[in-house]
């Protein structure tokens, strides 16, 4: 933890299960958000996060920001004929009624520059830009490094 | 799916942003590694985290469960590496007839930042593997596999490498014996794997 205030934003969004929450912006529903631990902060770390619109206008999104990453940005993971390459991607289409997942092997953020280590269970705050309906701020659950993502229940919800 | 003007346009967008890299990164035409050919042994010299060096003489007997990759990579090799600590842990019994291995495409920042560690926090069983410059070609060609140092401007000390995310499965003789694709899941290579122990 380099300074109190990363602290503050960490412990304040450091709630259990954060990653089965949905947060909405406009006709977006964001849910899902979850990355994993690293082992210090000099490799870089990851974002995953699913996103719906259901809303009848497509968007789009178009950036990251968070308070533990200097450098974030959009990847996408290509395999092309059995060669694995992560190139930067310009945006994330959200198309109307569809539901688009930023998850292993496919669109990931790629939390580049750590300013901490990524502790399992722990939170960090994320800022999503999406070309039309704006900015939201997401919590995002850390699970460990073999995780392949947030066990939710979704039953009754 | 229905496709507006704007979607047609990011697609495109994002089709030539791939097709660029997909380019970059075909031009060395990575080699498939021969189906069925019992002659085909893939071979490695390469330091694990003491500096000893290893072999693939040193496993014979186990099926070894091989996969290369570098640890600055959070996408494609944690779900890998989960995947093989998966299948290590439902091998149970038979666990110790198969080694599972990490050959670092990118061993001298690999091995300033701790391969072990890196290894370890998947599954004990895996063993990482870095070698020098040299070697490292030597045991990819060996695989049959491709990788490539790619400039980035925007990623940590200025590169990230592209790599053939495949895992590789070798007998106990030595022999190449297949390849699961990245993304089959750990239960298919579990049960392949049981098949033939
Ligand atoms: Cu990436």
């Amino acid at each position: 933890m380099r300074t109190p205030i990363l602290a503050a934003l960490l412990s304040l969004v450091g709630l259990p299960a954060m990653a089965c929450e949905t947060f909405t912006i406009g006709n977006l529903m964001i849910e899902h958000a979850w990355s994993r631990a690293t082992i210090g902060a000099e490799r870089p770390g990851v974002l995953y996060v699913e996103i719906t619109n259901t809303g009848s206008a497509d968007d789009a999104l178009v950036g990251i920001a968070t308070p533990v990453a200097e450098m974030p940005m959009l990847h996408e993971t290509v395999v092309t004929d059995g060669v694995a390459s992560m190139p930067h991607a310009m945006s994330v289409p959200v198309p109307a009624g569809q539901t688009v997942a930023l998850a292993p092997g496919g669109y990931h953020g790629m939390l580049m520059g750590l300013t901490t280590t990524l502790k399992e269970g722990e939170g960090f705050p994320v800022t999503l830009t999406f070309r039309d309906a704006g900015e939201v701020t997401v919590p995002v659950e850390v699970l460990s490094m073999q995780a392949e993502g947030p066990d939710c229940e979704h039953a009754g919800q | 799916m229905r496709l507006t003007t704007f979607q047609k346009a990011l697609w495109a967008a994002a089709g030539l942003v791939c097709l660029a890299y997909g380019t970059w990164v075909l031009v060395a035409d990575p080699a498939t590694p021969p189906r069925a050919e019992a002659a085909f042994r893939p071979v490695f010299s390469l330091s694990d985290a003491e500096g000893r060096i290893r072999t693939e003489a040193d496993f014979a007997g186990k099926h070894l469960l091989v996969f290369f990759g570098f640890t600055s990579c959070p996408d494609v090799c944690p779900t890998t590496l989960s995947e093989v600590a998966q299948v290590m842990d439902d091998l149970g019994s038979d666990a110790d007839k198969v080694q599972p291995i990490f050959i670092s495409v990118d061993p001298v920042r690999d091995r300033r930042l701790g391969l072990a560690a890196y290894t370890s926090a998947f599954h004990p069983a895996i063993l990482g593997l870095a070698g020098d410059e040299v070697q490292t070609r030597a045991a990819a060609e060996s695989f049959h596999i491709y990788f490539e140092r790619q400039d980035d401007p925007a990623a940590p000390d200025g590169y990230t490498m592209s790599h053939s995310p495949a895992l590789y499965l070798i007998g106990p003789d030595g022999d190449w014996l297949r390849q699961f694709a990245y993304g089959t899941p750990a239960s298919d290579i579990l049960n392949d794997l049981r098949s033939r122990l």
